[in-house]
């Protein structure tokens, strides 16, 4: 116990445990580099962890249970806020599942679009991780210019849905507008410089020695440990496991594009960085070949952009406002909400973090009976638990950042 | 006379079902129509019960007994491939049969494929813990007894996760109103000042779009200002209302209604 006096001030963060050298400290929940609401207890030898207990629920908001409260449509702007960094994902993922529980095919022009949005966020998601972790780690440069690159992103995205941060760009059935007419051409501006871009945090960061010596052999993440902890995306790719969602369990037009999935033996902070790195490339591809294959769409005049299921989704506004049952469908849809078929489902997706899934337990009423979100930094927080133990202080900061968690999806 | 409301489910019901309206079903079809997921019901099945199993949205999804879990979950790890167990939650059907429905999701990276199992378990019956096998389920078997009040067993770290340590009740029960319960509404107020000052400072508001005109410590009305505290009188005369300073502010000049024309005939 702490017995303060003049000299040795009560450190209420820290408690001292004279017998064997023990010091269990609190790391957050306001800690800067803790990215957001993580609090960790970590128990101290010297520098080096013993144990720690990461400590989360300071951003929970119950939204599982918001979710039961309200109808399908209703709950889209919710998914915003899970992972606030790639909105668009959520709403996907959501949308999406909503959709297999339906049994909707989206148009095709939607499907692209939605490509695009997706692709548009994991770049948003992987620059603003490069930026906070780069930041964490001391490389103030490297944050300022990620996070222009990632304003130009936000204008991008702001020109399609008037949002930058919660888009709720996605509508369960297709997408509700169509990309603006300087969306393709401000697009193709900025990927057309995006490689120099890269490039230029590359030879920033690659072979700096600081940033080596933080990244390498640091939070080594073991293939069985990342298995076992339910790990996904990047974590789990960095450990060695070829495993991409977009790629083995195809949704939207993933199986027609043409990308690679960098995956890495090492396990450690060094190997996730060059993945979200080489993942920005890829994904710059995948944004080249949607053009092509919205500017296919236009040519073959496949207009459409919401599925057509008058039992489940709205009509066109057009519709709407000349026919007498589209606006009495849609009276009942919006006031009294889609009731999917009564069963369930468990649908992941890529998400720029991981696997991002949502389990729907649908008793045919217009709420959810159950809805579960599979949030993939929930799992990377928890691996923390078997990650820190042996490693130093500092470490903690960069073991935090690339495991790239946000934590309103770990606490949702 | 009140409608009745049921206790037992008190979440949002649909206002109007129509009378004739029959819910579809999201199609099942069979195990035996797909190779993978029959081998692996039929190891299971070997050594263990096996009270329902069918495919639905391209998953195979198994209803055990619950006392099987850990046994099944050790035959799809080694036996079967399945390496991720990604997901672990309940489903709470204590309003309609008195029981939770545990599920757990799992992955087979080499297979490609998704498994669901499932246990339904008694309100007080507890299942194994799934931790030797699956580090994952270490948080995510905390996060169901948080949030439904399912119990674990030989489970390392038993504890609350998303919710404080000392919270009453499990907020994902349908027993549980969105808004919280009564002990919800004297948390912070019995933590922060204590008990003590429950009179003072009285319960939290817990209805975000509640507007309490009387209330003059939180809320103002257009053109009936009072001071802050201050008593309200309903006969209170009314003000006007003017939002920029007497003498106007740079380059703009008050608007002042007195002198502002009103037109009456469209046509001037």
């Amino acid at each position: 116990m702490q017995q303060p006096n003049r000299l040795r001030p009560f450190f209420e963060n820290i408690s001292f445990d004279r017998k064997d050298n023990e010091m269990v400290i609190n790391f957050g929940p306001q800690h800067p580099s803790a990215h957001g609401q993580l609090r960790l207890i970590l128990h101290l030898q010297q520098e080096q962890i013993t144990k720690a207990h990461p400590d989360i629920g300071y951003l929970h908001r119950g939204m599982e249970k918001m979710a039961e409260n309200m109808i399908y449509n209703e709950f889209m702007p919710t998914t915003d806020r899970m992972d606030y960094i790639a909105s668009s994902s959520n709403n996907y993922g959501f949308a999406l599942a909503v959709e297999k529980l339906i049994g909707l095919e989206v148009p095709r022009r939607a499907k692209v679009i939605r490509m695009m949005l997706l692709e548009i966020n994991r770049l948003m998601s992987h620059l603003f991780w490069l930026a906070t972790t780069a930041l964490d780690i001391g490389a103030m440069t490297v944050f300022l210019y990620a996070f222009r690159e990632r304003e130009y992103l936000m204008d991008i995205i702001e020109d399609y849905c008037g949002a930058r941060l919660t888009h709720s760009s996605v509508r369960i059935g297709g997408v509700p507008l169509d990309i603006p007419d300087n969306f393709i051409h401000d697009l193709k501006e900025f990927l057309d410089k995006f490689p120099q871009d890269l490039k230029d945090y590359e030879d920033l960061l690659d072979t700096n020695r600081i940033w080596k010596m933080r990244m390498e052999n640091v939070g080594v993440v073991s293939k069985e440990m990342a298995n076992s902890w339910g790990c996904s995306g990047v974590m789990l790719r960095a450990s060695g496991i070829n495993w991409d969602i977009r790629k083995e369990e195809p949704y939207e037009l993933y199986d027609e594009v043409d990308f690679d999935v960098p995956v890495s033996e090492k396990g450690d902070n060094y190997a996730r960085y060059k993945l979200y790195m080489a993942e920005m490339r890829e994904s710059a591809k995948i944004l080249y070949q949607t053009m092509d294959m919205y500017k296919k769409t236009v040519e073959n005049n496949e207009t459409a952009l919401m599925a057509h299921a008058p039992q489940y989704i709205s009509a066109p506004k057009i519709d709407i406002m000349t026919q007498n049952y589209s606006l009495m469908q849609h009276f009942v849809l919006v006031t009294q909400g889609m009731r999917p078929p009564v069963g369930e489902v468990y649908i992941p997706t890529e998400s720029p973090k991981g696997e991002l899934g949502f389990f729907i337990n649908s008793q045919g009423g217009p709420y959810p009976y159950r809805l579960k979100m599979r949030a993939p930094s929930f799992w990377h927080t928890g691996i923390l638990t078997d990650l820190l133990p042996g490693s130093m202080i500092p470490d903690v900061v960069s073991i935090i950042g690339t495991t790239n968690i946000v934590f309103g999806e770990v606490d949702r | 006379m009140r409608k009745y409301v049921p206790k037992d489910d008190v979440q949002k019901k649909s206002y109007y079902t129509d009378r004739f309206w029959v819910a579809p079903q999201v199609a099942k079809s069979p195990v035996e129509s797909d190779d993978v997921f029959a081998s692996d019901l039929a190891a299971i099945k070997a050594k263990f019960e096996v009270i329902d199993s069918y495919i639905q949205v391209e998953q195979m999804v198994v209803v055990i007994n619950p006392a099987d879990n850990y046994a099944v979950a050790q035959i799809l790890k080694d036996e079967c491939d399945y390496n991720q167990l990604s997901e672990c939650s309940a489903i709470d059907w204590l309003a309609k049969k008195g029981q939770f429905e545990v599920f757990y999701q799992f992955l087979s990276m080499s297979k490609r494929k998704r498994v669901r199992i499932k246990c339904f378990i008694d309100k007080d019956q507890a299942v194994e813990s799934l931790n030797p096998l699956y580090r994952s389920a270490d948080w995510a078997e905390r996060e169901m007894y948080d949030m439904l009040g399912v119990k674990v067993n030989n489970h390392p770290y038993m504890k609350r996760i998303l919710m404080p340590d000392d919270w009453v009740g499990h907020p994902l029960l349908k027993t549980y109103p969105l808004q919280g319960d009564e002990a919800a509404s004297w948390y912070e107020v019995d933590r922060i000042y204590g008990k003590e000052a429950r009179d003072i400072i009285g319960p939290e508001n817990r209805e975000p779009a509640e507007v309490n005109r009387y209330d003059t410590e939180r809320f103002g009305r257009l053109g009936h200002e009072v001071s802050r505290g201050e008593e309200f009188k309903e006969d209170q005369a009314a003000k006007p209302l003017g939002y920029q300073e007497e003498g106007g502010v740079f380059a703009v000049s008050k608007f002042q209604e007195d002198d502002a024309v009103v037109i009456t005939d469209r046509k001037r």
